[in-house]
């Protein structure tokens, strides 16, 4: 059995309590917005999450880049432990998105650039589980691994800058901004406090998910190397 | 007609179903996490016996 690092524990702590204090900011200290009133509090979650899950797919990406320097599998622990949490976090984003589009814009789903290639971006890192699950040679698993996560970050800025590059009714939060943005807003700035405290609540949250995932991994790992000395 | 109102849409319900969904994905990944090592550990604890005998 592994035993948890006191200092996992501690990050546990820090990372409930950071939880605790964004969403109570967010119900009682971020004002209701005056157009779109109550959903509007979707918003700071909703851009966290996706924070995360492009966080999460370039630490994946770093991470193939290490394995293909090193060869160590402990990069490819890190690289899958990323992507599963950043499609956790991707998710997250657009299901949110969807339920905030449906006052907002009177739909649930447009194809809009900013949806599409978020929607892509997601299915991508979907079809990287899936292929793993294929591939029965650890060594080759983690190559493809490795390449597959790196290629497949292109996806991540392209999604980053679609807002920005193309003709989308998908609000801009950060940088400049069509004035014709559906669901566009001015940041007050305790909106903007609770906005920027809940993108570090939930970097913290991605490092705990992360530490947690990788020590998963590395079970994972002593199982399979057990097994394939027992069928040896 | 969202924006030609004078007061804020009433769209709580909406918020509401944001929020469970942030929550209630957040809580089925740590389940999924905590079965994930329990099963491992259980398997491992059996490969290790094995293994001795």
């Amino acid at each position: 059995m592994q035993t948890k690092p006191r200092w996992l524990s501690v990050l546990d702590i820090i990372t409930v309590i950071l939880l605790i204090a964004a969403t109570a900011m967010v119900f009682f200290y971020a004002p209701t917005e005056a157009v779109m009133g109550q959903v509007q509090r979707v918003f700071y979650f909703h851009v966290a999450a996706g924070w995360v899950g492009m966080l999460a797919f370039l630490v994946a990406a770093i991470a193939g880049v290490a394995y293909l320097a090193k060869g160590n599998r402990k990069w490819d622990i890190v690289g899958l432990s990323a992507i599963e949490i950043g499609i956790v976090f991707a998710f997250i984003n657009i299901v949110t998105g969807s339920i905030w589009a449906r006052p907002i814009w009177n739909t649930w789903w447009t194809w809009d650039p900013r949806l599409t290639t978020a929607t892509v971006m997601e299915l991508i890192y979907v079809a990287y589980l899936m292929l793993r699950q294929g591939i029965e040679d650890p060594d080759r698993r983690a190559r493809f691994g490795a390449v597959y996560a790196i290629v497949g970050f292109l996806s991540v800025p392209l999604t980053f800058f679609s807002a920005r590059l193309f003709r989308t009714i998908h609000p801009v939060v950060i940088g400049s901004n069509e004035a014709g943005a559906q669901g566009q807003f001015d940041m007050t700035s305790l909106m903007l406090q609770t906005f920027m405290f809940s993108l570090i609540t939930f970097s913290f949250i991605f490092a705990d998910l992360l530490w947690h995932r990788i020590r998963l991994g590395q079970l994972a790992e002593k199982v399979e190397q057990l097994r394939l000395k027992m069928v040896d | 007609m969202l924006f030609l109102q004078d007061a804020p849409a009433n769209t709580l319900n909406y918020m509401i179903a944001g929020y469970v969904v942030i929550f209630g994905v957040m809580l089925l990944y740590l389940i999924s996490l905590s079965v994930r090592r329990r099963n491992l550990s259980q398997d491992l604890e059996i490969l290790e016996d094995q293994d001795k005998e």
